[in-house]
């Protein structure tokens, strides 16, 4: 069994700019340097990985391409302590390290016959990103998409290329957001819960999946809740220091759950029996 | 087969003998008791009542390399646990052995933790039964454990007066007999239900017990409780009582780099006790104070791996009731739980 602690190079295929300023968000296309890893390497929506450079650190990120996209890996990450700002020095033909895949998926084939509605926030739509990804290129398996993202400004919102693009071809039905008015903006302005009852995505037959700040999860959970969805129609994910990234060194546990190992991805029932989910 | 013993007399014999591998004892430093590695006999200091630190860095070292890098480089170096070498702990307590055994449950968990097992593999544990109990604070019978206790141990020690009852409990432990062959005589017929006798004496001279009986599972309905910010108040966050703690396997990984550009990735002990260890690179921390950090603990140990592995993660050493500097005490918290 491969040591699970020794990551494996990538190298940088492209590399752009999500959102700008001090916590600016870049994404990383990348490919292992050594391609065989390709041969063994498997990963599902939701899943994880640690991402870092020997000398520095290393940080987990969700892997924001989905395992239909072929060749390349994505993250997409936001500055904000040591490891993320030496990340971001990086440009395309450099290289960093990757240790995964970790941690467990969205249950993508549970769900294949419903309507999915995503609710994404900032940097939260990261996780969303391959489950769309993986929904469109299985589009026969699934009923509707629909998502709902918002961000503090036009300029905050992540993948806009993507989702102009899903607007104009359909597969999905977009509804977007920015919490405070802008010149020239044609979408909902406020945040990202009041959106949800805007759109009342109908509760039957469909999973509900959530990613973002945890003030939006809270209230986005509750306003589903008064949509008429039940806890287990409803996902998110968890994201908490970590170290290990399975389930050895301690410090990521919400009650007696790892979130690096049973999750990042746990149901709204799930997460309801555990005080400590949501501190 | 008989049963063997080691004459007092020849424990030197013995010591040296063993000390052609990695040989871990017992010894003075100081003013307290600890584990280390001893190349002379004389060193080992087997009239001891327990250590102050427990052995498990002998297994979970206190730092220790994962790998070595060269900043820019593709090549990852990972450490060798082999090159350690087969070790013996000699001497150490059967609570001692027994949090091994359930510290082993974790790093065997689902991802192996190739460094820890590795070592473990080449880990004998001799154990010594304690026929006094070694400190006011020991709670072990409570927890499953005894002074006497077994459990993760390949040979148990009885000290019978002149001569220790040796007896070999797995494999390892009987090949470490024959390792001893020169040094080991015939212990008299009767010596195993003598020492079952005198486990029997030592276990009612335990004076501190606690039932644990509907704790794991009474643990999470006391989420909210105002027993947490009493329990926690005089806590100063020093993190003894779990880096002292046999159980306690938590770490913290680091990377460390020469201003040549070696490097090499480590693991170190560290402790749910301090802020650094839930915080996020926000500012946001999950467990801003002393009280959830404090309940945090009690429930991994008491709650959350019993939940997850089927054993609480406390062997009753009494090690954080006796060396916590403001006297919190666990079976005071625990008796609290049981009577909210």
């Amino acid at each position: 069994m491969k040591n699970p602690y020794i990551p494996y190079e990538v190298k940088i295929l492209d590399t752009w700019y999500e959102a700008p300023g001090d916590r600016c968000i870049k994404t990383f296309k990348v490919s292992f340097t050594d391609e065989k890893v390709w041969d063994t390497w498997s990963h599902l929506p939701g899943q994880c990985a640690m991402v870092g450079i020997p000398g520095v650190g290393e940080s987990m990120f969700c892997i924001s391409s989905s395992p239909t996209e072929k060749g390349y890996l994505r993250f997409s990450i936001m500055k904000a302590g040591k490891n993320t700002s030496a990340l971001h020095e990086l440009e395309a033909g450099d290289t960093f390290f990757v240790r995964g895949p970790l941690g467990n998926n969205f249950p993508l084939e549970e769900w294949k016959g419903k309507n999915v509605v995503t609710i994404g926030g900032g940097i939260g739509q990261a996780p969303l990103r391959p489950v769309i990804q993986w929904i469109r290129d299985n589009r026969a398996d699934y009923g509707e998409l629909q998502l709902v993202y918002g961000a503090r400004t036009s300029a905050d919102h992540c993948f806009k290329d993507e989702f102009e693009e899903l607007m104009e071809c359909g597969d999905a039905e977009c509804h977007l957001s920015i919490d405070v008015e802008e010149e020239e903006w044609p979408h909902f302005v406020g945040f990202v819960p009041q959106l949800l009852l805007e759109v009342a995505p109908s509760p039957d037959n469909t999973i509900a999946v959530t990613c973002g700040p945890p003030i939006m999860i809270k209230f986005v959970l509750q306003n589903l809740e008064k949509l008429g969805f039940t806890p287990d129609q409803v996902y998110t994910t968890l994201e908490n220091r970590m170290k290990c990234g399975i389930g050895k060194c301690g410090r990521c546990n919400v009650g007696h759950l790892y979130v690096c190992k049973d999750g990042p991805v746990f149901s709204y029932a799930q997460l309801k029996e555990i005080p400590e989910a949501f501190a | 087969m008989a049963v063997k013993k080691l004459s007092k007399e020849k424990v030197g014999d013995a010591l040296s003998e063993l000390s052609k591998f990695r040989l871990i004892a017992p010894a003075k430093s100081d003013e307290v008791v600890v584990f280390k590695q001893i190349s002379d006999p004389a060193e080992a200091f087997l009239d001891y009542g327990n250590s102050t630190v427990p052995p498990k860095k002998f297994a979970f070292p206190q730092t220790e390399t994962l790998f070595r890098f060269m900043r820019g480089s593709s090549e990852l170096t990972e450490k060798n646990v082999e090159e350690e070498g087969t070790t013996v702990i000699f001497g150490l307590r059967p609570c001692d052995a027994r949090a091994m055994a359930i510290v082993d449950k974790l790093f065997a968990w689902d991802y192996e933790d190739p460094y820890y097992l590795k070592r473990r593999e080449l880990t004998t544990l001799v154990g010594m039964a304690c026929v006094e109990p070694p400190s006011v604070n020991c709670f072990c019978t409570s927890l499953g454990g005894s002074p006497f206790g077994s459990e993760g141990l390949d040979v148990l020690l009885t000290d019978m007066g002149d001569y220790y009852l040796v007896q070999a409990l797995t494999d390892k432990g009987k090949k470490l007999e024959e390792t001893l062959s020169s040094q080991l005589g015939e212990a008299p017929a009767d010596d195993e239900k003598k020492a079952e006798g005198m486990a029997k004496e030592a276990e009612g001279k335990i004076r501190r017990s606690i039932n644990t009986e509907g704790i794991p599972e009474k643990l999470p309905t006391l989420w909210d409780s105002e027993l947490w910010k009493k329990v926690s108040a005089a806590c100063l966050g020093c993190g003894i009582c779990t880096f002292l703690c046999p159980t306690c396997h938590c770490f913290d990984i680091q990377d460390e780099t020469e201003e040549t550009g070696e490097g090499r990735r480590c693991r170190m002990w560290d402790s749910c006790m301090f802020r650094e260890y839930t915080l996020h690179a926000s500012g946001h921390n999950p467990r801003p104070t002393r009280k959830e950090r404090t309940r945090n603990r009690v429930n991994h140990k008491y709650s959350y791996y019993p939940n997850r592995f089927e054993v609480i993660a406390c062997v009753g050493c009494g090690r954080c009731i006796n060396l916590c500097p403001v006297n919190i005490d666990i079976l005071d918290i625990l008796n609290q739980v049981v009577d909210a």
